[in-house]
């Protein structure tokens, strides 16, 4: 009540008072307002007033789940909401933040989305009541007691370099990098992603050789570069997907976003879009060994460009290395091939034989696209649990053994002997 | 958890050690307030507004004329009570450059206090949007007074029907682009009780978005009544559409002819409308119904958001004042060709829509013609 008494009596005069910045009388001047302003950070976007949603019970304030499915409205209860709706990471990021994306998308009754997203590196302990079921969800049962390995060393990779060509169109691997000390994508700042944006061109910058390239910032390149970039199929757009958007992960579009490649079109990084850094890796063929190789030295060069200047990338023993989505924690690693399946993908067997690989399958326009031409995405399933070597060694194994059965299909003989056992 | 604790703390980021230090958080045993007031002013200091000033160089809209890194300095950093910031009153106007012809407000409220705090900003774009209107030193008249109305009745066989519409906002509880659930939840009590309350002609039903049958929604679509979540960016961006369809939905009365539709774009926008030409009946109507929810909703304690300067007190800048569009959908198939059209609306201060609403096309020459003015005129003058 009295809240509202002092908005009544700012209401009915406002236009009298004295509306110059320092003197907005009860609005901003009071020492107790001051305090208050500095305990909240200044979010561009989302629930800042956390503190004043307070004055409502956790019943009035918390979410209508009862159409959704995704992980978060499975896991999410009201006592944990009551638990966790007054906390927020050092930066301002809350409860609320976090999950909006999963409030606002339902999902779909066979797609199931995350439903949530991190604004920093400290979402994950803020929140790990919330956090760490979820992950557990996701990643096959990971507990919040479990290590994850890191393994960036090329040389432990056996074979890869041998996978037929003329059924191996491309191979790829791409993942995630967050810089420590920022927020992310769905909090930030403009200034943090200015920020983000300058460190990562410092860092890439410096890489010669075969690595060498150069940076194409989004709202600055010219017709032709961006025409160029269109056809290598490298150039990334402002999201359009609800899920996306709804976590504010598009604000001040396209400020601060860019691509950069080495000049031999090998080696990609997107700078801001939906983390602080992809990095991706790929070519014509079926060298993936070569693919894993360039991957693990600019990965590497890059983390050390980075340590020279005094940051580091988020990573913990638990975790792995943090991104913005918990579905892309661990490695963040998708490493993956087209591949010409035209026999096998009609097989019955076909899905089984992928989930005992631990691969999933995806058209050739990425996800939720539809294979074109019998030529399909194969890419490893998993991204934490498993180190990023023996993830690229899965694909790399279980493609091999595609593509032997896909050819004894079209020799018309059986695969039974073939397969797999669960890996 | 230690482990990257101590990877925190071995970091040079001092950022990321006071963070591992905590502060901010009131109930998980981080070291309160003082090293939590430094974190903020940390980064204040770490990234001054020139940091954060948004690059609206190619933006063409009200908001991107009238910032400039002066005002964002010293606007940035302040708060509203309801702990609004200036960037997300800009945000919808940052991620939306606009349209080389049309010409968005690029702007939002999260509550009142806004349209105060944020004045600097606010006022410059209000003068650009409402031709020179300064709401610090003009008063706007209010004036429901629907007898004052002269010739208000039109030829049907031209006139195809009649409507006016309008916006409330309740005071003391936050905008849409800002307000949490249970304010959302509780705009909608307020009004739904009131409503409930209504009589004669105006009595009515309520339908939640969330909770309506399917034959109810396709009765809603079939009689032009139903709102949907919105698709716009421009309304996406500003953070109206969270948490849909949560405690929206829609309210008329029995004969179809008053519509209010909560917590769309604004509390409330009320509509009163019917077929034909009797626009004079219509804006009784309104009048008489907006008088009646007014009543109804200060008995229990409530009142909208109102003052002398910006009057009626809305999401967007644009529908200040009066917050009301009066306007028929009306046959001109000649007139429409003449080349003189335009200015004729311009003079009579008047603009045309296809029948969809903004930014449609008309079918069968059938306009909507309704309006140019919201602000600096009373409802009457406008009607």
């Amino acid at each position: 009540m009295v809240q509202k008494l002092l908005i009544l009596d700012g209401g009915i005069s406002g236009g009298e008072r004295a509306s110059r910045t320092e003197k907005t009388g009860i609005f901003v001047s009071s020492q107790k307002d001051s305090q208050q302003k500095e305990k909240k950070a200044t979010m561009p976007f989302g629930n800042t007033h956390n503190q004043l949603k307070m004055k409502y019970t956790s019943e009035q304030e918390y979410p209508d789940l009862s159409k959704h499915n995704n992980h978060m409205a499975k896991i999410l209860t009201p006592a944990m909401y009551e638990r966790l709706r007054d906390k927020q990471t050092p930066s301002g990021f809350t409860l609320d933040d976090i999950i909006q994306t999963g409030v606002d998308n339902p999902g779909h009754p066979f797609i199931m989305t995350v439903g949530c997203v991190a604004g920093d590196e400290e979402s994950y302990e803020v929140f790990k009541e919330l956090l760490d079921p979820i992950i557990q969800d996701r990643h096959g049962g990971y507990k919040p007691t479990d290590k994850h390995k890191t393994d960036l060393n090329p040389e432990n990779l056996k074979g890869g370099d041998d996978l037929d060509p003329n059924y191996v169109l491309s191979s790829r691997v791409r993942t995630g990098r967050s810089v420590r000390g920022f927020c992310l994508p769905p909090h930030c700042s403009r200034g943090e992603r200015r920020a983000v944006e300058k460190l990562s061109i410092d860092a890439l910058s410096s890489l010669q050789g075969d690595l060498k390239g150069k940076y194409f910032a989004l709202k600055n390149m010219t017709e032709e570069e961006q025409q160029q970039l269109i056809d290598d199929h490298f150039l990334f757009d402002k999201p359009v997907s609800p899920l996306l958007l709804a976590s504010g992960m598009a604000r001040d579009w396209p400020d601060a976003r860019g691509i950069w490649h080495n000049d031999k079109k090998t080696f990609l990084v997107w700078v801001n879009e939906e983390d602080h850094l992809r990095v991706i890796s790929m070519q014509k063929g079926g060298n993936m060994r070569e693919v894993f190789n360039r991957f693990c030295t600019g990965l590497t060069k890059i983390e050390a460009l980075f340590k020279q200047k005094g940051h580091e990338f988020m990573w913990n023993q638990h975790l792995g290395y943090v991104l913005t989505c918990p579905s892309n924690l661990g490695t963040g690693l998708r490493g993956g091939v087209h591949v010409k399946l035209p026999n096998l993908s009609k097989h019955d067997k076909f899905g089984e034989i992928l989930k005992r690989l631990r691969l999933q399958k995806r058209g050739t326009g990425g996800v939720d696209t539809a294979a074109v031409g019998g030529v399909f995405d194969i890419s490893n399933a998993d991204r934490l649990g498993f180190s990023e070597v023996e993830l690229v060694q899965m694909v790399v194994d279980g493609v091999k053994l595609l593509v032997e059965m896909e050819k004894r299909l079209e020799k018309g003989q059986s695969i039974n002997d073939l397969m797999p056992a669960q890996k | 958890m230690t482990s990257s604790f101590t990877r925190m703390l071995s970091s040079r980021s001092r950022v990321a050690v006071l963070a591992s230090l905590g502060a901010g958080t009131l109930v998980t045993g981080y070291l309160l307030s003082d090293t939590g007031r430094a974190v903020f002013s940390e980064r204040r200091k770490m990234f001054p507004p020139s940091a954060d000033f948004p690059d609206v160089r190619k933006h063409n809209n009200c908001m991107a004329s009238a910032l400039t890194p002066a005002i964002y300095a010293r606007l940035r950093d302040k708060v509203t009570p309801n702990n609004w910031t200036l960037d997300q009153c800009i945000q919808t106007g940052v991620d939306n450059p606009g349209h080389p012809f049309i010409r968005t407000v690029g702007m939002v409220a999260g509550d009142e206090e806004s349209y105060e705090v944020f004045s600097e900003l606010f006022y410059p774009v209000i003068k650009d949007r409402h031709n020179g209107y300064d709401p610090r030193t003009m008063t706007h008249p209010t004036d429901l007074d629907a007898s004052k109305i002269t010739s208000g009745m039109f030829d049907e066989n031209y006139v195809l029907s009649s409507r006016v519409r309008t916006g409330r906002s309740i005071r003391g509880l936050s905008l849409p682009p800002a307000c949490s659930r249970s304010e959302r939840r509780e705009v909608e009590r307020v009004v739904v009780q009131a409503l409930s309350d209504l009589k004669g002609d105006l009595t009515g039903h309520y339908y939640s978005l969330g909770e309506m049958t399917e034959e109810e929604q396709q009765r809603l679509i079939d009689e032009h009544f139903l709102f949907d979540k919105p698709v716009s960016p421009l309304l996406t961006a500003a953070g109206m559409a969270r948490d849909w369809p949560d405690a929206r939905g829609i309210w008329h009365n029995n004969e179809k002819t008053f519509l209010i539709w909560i917590n769309e774009e604004d509390h409330t926008r009320i509509i009163s409308m019917e077929k034909g030409g009797n626009m004079k009946r219509v804006f009784e109507r309104f009048c008489c119904g907006l008088k009646e929810v007014e009543r109804l909703i200060m008995e229990r304690g409530w009142e909208f958001m109102w003052n002398e300067h910006l009057v009626y007190i809305l999401t967007c800048p644009s529908n200040l004042g009066t917050g009301l569009r009066a306007g028929v959908h009306v046959r001109l198939p000649l007139l429409s060709k003449d080349p003189h059209f335009r200015k004729i609306l311009e003079s009579l201060r008047l603009q045309k829509r296809g029948t969809g609403g903004v930014d449609t096309a008309s079918v069968g020459d059938v306009f909507d013609i309704s309006n140019n003015d919201r602000l600096g005129k009373s409802e009457v003058e406008l009607v």
